[in-house]
């Protein structure tokens, strides 16, 4: 642990780095959006992190269910908290892009936009479902079962994009492949790559705290 | 600086203050757990002497 988080910001610091100069200077302009299309290498990234997140979260939830570790419920609750984190900035840079391109800052008639609020909204209320119950194992099995109902509405959200009957949000990726060019698809994955080890890096900081701070309570209730 | 130069800019430093905004929370929780140690060990301390 000691040696894997340094690492890992060290990684993270340099693949933003790397993200930040692929997306402005290797990137070739979009013909049709012009600048505004390198919103995409920040905004799809931020989103799949997300998903990732979620998925996560219900893995560990999961894991708790099976075993009833402790530690799986703490890390299924981090990993959903980095999620609504990741949600929530998904939602401000698109709402970014959709000023740009569309002119206004939220449609109601996008589904996949709908959806992605209403998923995000779900994993908001976890935390409020989470901390109206004391801690102890209802509160651990409650928890679980939620973030493992919430991961249903993952798929949901990633299809509504290619079953939105509008076609307005832009479908990059198809059946066929990405729509993109060599260099703008190695760009997205380099960006890709940065938003999931920043996810792993604010994960195992965020987890440490939590845990150094349940050792403190059990040491205090121990000295008292 | 063009409209959209304007808000791509936004939406990148969007995700930097967001980035920002948390590592200042969690400083702020890891100054909050060093001041527990703190006292933990002025505690320790404290039972030493009088034991």
């Amino acid at each position: 642990m000691h040696l894997k988080l340094p690492a890992l910001a060290a990684a993270c610091t340099g693949l933003f780095g790397l993200a930040v100069v692929f997306a402005f200077f290797y990137a070739p302009a979009d013909a049709d959006q012009g600048l505004s299309q390198r919103i995409f290498y920040f905004h799809v990234p931020l989103a799949l992190t997300s998903y990732a997140c979620f998925g996560w979260g219900a893995w560990k939830a999961l894991k708790y269910l099976r075993g009833r570790d402790e530690r799986a419920d703490l890390e299924s609750y981090v990993a959903i908290h980095q999620g609504v984190i990741f949600g929530a900035l998904t939602l401000l840079t698109g709402s970014i892009w959709a000023r740009i391109s569309w002119g206004v800052w939220w449609s109601w008639g996008e589904d996949e936009l709908v959806l992605f609020l209403v998923l995000f909204l779900f994993y908001c209320a976890y935390f409020m479902l989470r901390f109206s119950v004391d801690p102890g194992p209802a509160r651990a099995n409650m928890s679980a079962v939620y973030a493992l109902f919430g991961v249903v509405l993952i798929p949901v959200s990633f299809l509504a994009i290619r079953l939105s009957k509008q076609f307005i949000h832009p479908v990059v990726f198809k059946l066929q492949g990405p729509q993109m060019t060599g260099a703008q698809f190695f760009t997205f994955c380099v960006c890709l790559a940065a938003m999931l080890t920043l996810f792993a890096t604010m994960y195992a900081i965020e987890l440490a705290g939590k845990r150094l701070d349940c050792s403190l309570r059990e040491l205090k209730e121990l000295l008292s | 600086m063009t409209q959209s130069e304007k808000y791509t800019a936004a939406a990148y430093l969007v995700v930097f203050l967001g980035v920002l905004v948390y590592v200042v929370i969690i400083g702020s929780k890891l100054q909050r757990l060093q001041r527990q140690v703190e006292q933990l060990v002025e505690l320790v301390k404290d039972k030493r002497t009088d034991g």
